[in-house]
């Protein structure tokens, strides 16, 4: 649960401008392949499994499971209050995207790997937002 | 087997210097040198990184040499054991004839740490990373430990037993950071202060100045000089992910790769180890690393830890300095990594020596799991 008060603000790039123009309409893409079909996050400019460079986006369903967590106690920049949980979710459509953990408390026994999850959205001053995800059933 | 032999090995000061990071360097270079009985005017090549954007150039500007190979490979704290392997290859093929490998810093002096680490703007951490607030590289060896304990059933005080083992070991060696601090618990461990769990302050190593050197030559040569030559038997690496999301699984560490690699090419097996130097940046690293070396079964490191068979007078001991948990942790501690076994196998660690080592392992970490080097010495018989 990272505050309101964090004013860190992502930079994005030609690369990454159509995954960040969706989430201001609070869409989630993945990158996909248009050669093998493989899907990746973080996008990049090539296919890691078979190595093509044409790639295109594909909307993500927005759920999945954590795969691993850690609640952090001490905050890497000012504005940041601790403690917050910090994990890669591993999405339904396969690949895993790091995150925060919302809507839960920030401690160790409130959430256990395999949890299920689904996705919510934290909103940026910019108009862009950021992914984050709350337990199933708990929204 | 290799005809490549290290036959120097030292530190410079440690702990909290007040000196420049070239002032270390020197002290390191000239003191591996001169454990060696070689001088400035024997080395032909030169292996270092965080001196400055031009780190080797720099070293040998400082040192007045003009040498004919260097490297200056940044991969993280696993760099020097990769060091050991690429001089080797420089050896054997005639570029070079005697290596130093070096490194120092004075990163406690200079309180140049940071928890989020440094953040490099065009790259895609800052997109799909930095948002989210984990510590660099803290948070992601957190993340692998909370999946490590959930996989196998294991728990808090497996990791806290690491870091019991090597203040055991610290205790036993005048040149660690904790030498006088007395014995740690695993109620101590436990009951610090959380900082990514599952991991607390205790569970993290050191910040401290320091760092060292040694010297790499051919054999032939090694036989000539005072000390006995310790024999480099085998090396190997692996380079993965650097971004915390790419791995599919956190548990799946490239150490297993860089291992395979180095007890095929010494013609050894994991058994063979009498003594292992494995990087301990947090207590789950050696767990971690050690189990895809094939020093332990998957899920059984963490209880040979709580059996205390990793510190003194236990049957695998492991990181016998105290390790950057309680001796020394510069930022990139693995040449202390090779300095230590080297004096293993040579029998110059008194209070601490393993006795009748004859197979050392020095095995190194780099960034979040991200850059794995594995460096098999023996004694020369
Ligand atoms: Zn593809």
């Amino acid at each position: 649960m990272t505050p309101e008060t964090d004013t860190y603000l992502p930079p994005s790039d030609e690369l990454s401008a159509p995954w960040w123009d969706a989430t201001r309409e609070h869409r989630l893409l993945l990158q996909q392949c248009t050669a093998c079909g493989h899907r990746q996050h973080h996008p990049r400019y090539v296919c890691t499994r078979c190595g093509a460079t044409d790639l295109g986006w594909t909307p993500s369903a927005g759920n999945g499971v954590v795969d691993t967590f850690t609640v952090v106690h001490r905050a890497p920049r000012a504005g940041v209050e601790t403690p917050y949980l910090v994990a890669r979710v591993r999405l339904d459509e396969g690949p895993v995207l790091l995150t925060n953990l919302v809507e839960v408390e920030p401690r160790d026994d409130a959430v256990s790997i395999g949890t299920r999850v689904t996705l919510s959205w934290r909103d940026l001053p910019d108009g862009r937002a950021l992914p984050v995800f709350a337990p199933e059933g708990d929204a | 087997m290799t005809g490549i032999a290290l036959v120097g090995a030292a530190e410079c000061d440690l702990g909290k210097t007040g000196r420049s990071v070239l002032e270390l360097q020197v002290q390191a270079v000239t003191r591996a040198l001169a454990d060696a009985g070689l001088t400035l005017a024997d080395v032909d090549g030169l292996a270092t990184n965080a001196v400055g954007r031009f780190s080797t150039t720099e070293l040998a500007d400082q040192v007045g040499l003009r040498p004919a190979w260097v490297d200056s490979s940044f991969v993280g704290g696993s760099a020097f054991e990769a060091y050991v392997a690429r001089a080797a290859q420089a050896i054997t093929a005639g570029q070079a004839s005697v290596v130093v490998v070096s490194f120092a810093s004075n990163q406690r002096s200079a309180k140049s740490r940071s928890l989020g680490g440094l953040l490099e703007d065009h790259l895609p951490a800052a997109q799909f990373e930095t948002p989210y607030a984990p510590l660099y590289p803290l948070s992601y060896y957190a993340m692998a430990a909370q999946a490590y304990l959930h996989r196998y059933g294991l728990g808090r005080e497996h990791l806290a037993h690491v870091a019991v083992s090597a203040r055991d070991w610290a205790l036993r060696n005048p040149k660690a950071f904790r030498y006088g601090a007395g014995p740690l618990t695993v109620d101590d461990v436990l009951g610090s202060d959380m900082v990514s769990s599952p991991l607390t302050v205790a569970d993290c190593c050191l910040v401290t100045d320091g760092g060292g050197a040694v010297v790499v030559t051919s054999l032939e040569r090694a036989r000539d000089l005072a000390k006995p030559a310790v024999r480099l038997l085998g090396y190997g690496e692996c380079t993965d992910h650097t971004n915390m999301s790419t791995l599919d699984d956190v548990l799946d560490v490239g150490a297993a790769r860089a291992g395979r690699a180095a007890f095929a090419r010494a013609g050894l097996t994991p058994a063979d180890v009498d003594v292992a130097q494995v990087y301990d940046s947090f207590t789950i690293t050696p767990l971690l690393s050690l189990e895809a070396l094939g020093l332990a079964e998957p899920g059984q490191a963490g209880v040979l830890a709580a059996l205390g068979e990793f510190g003194p007078g236990g049957s695998r001991p492991l990181n016998t300095a105290g390790g950057g948990l309680s001796y020394c942790h510069p930022g990139q501690y693995g040449v202390l990594l090779l300095v230590e076994a080297v004096r293993q196998l040579r029998g110059e660690c008194g209070d601490r020596q393993v006795a009748g080592a004859e197979v050392a392992l020095a095995h190194g970490t780099g960034g979040i799991l991200s850059h794995h080097a594995t460096v098999l010495l023996g004694v020369d018989r």
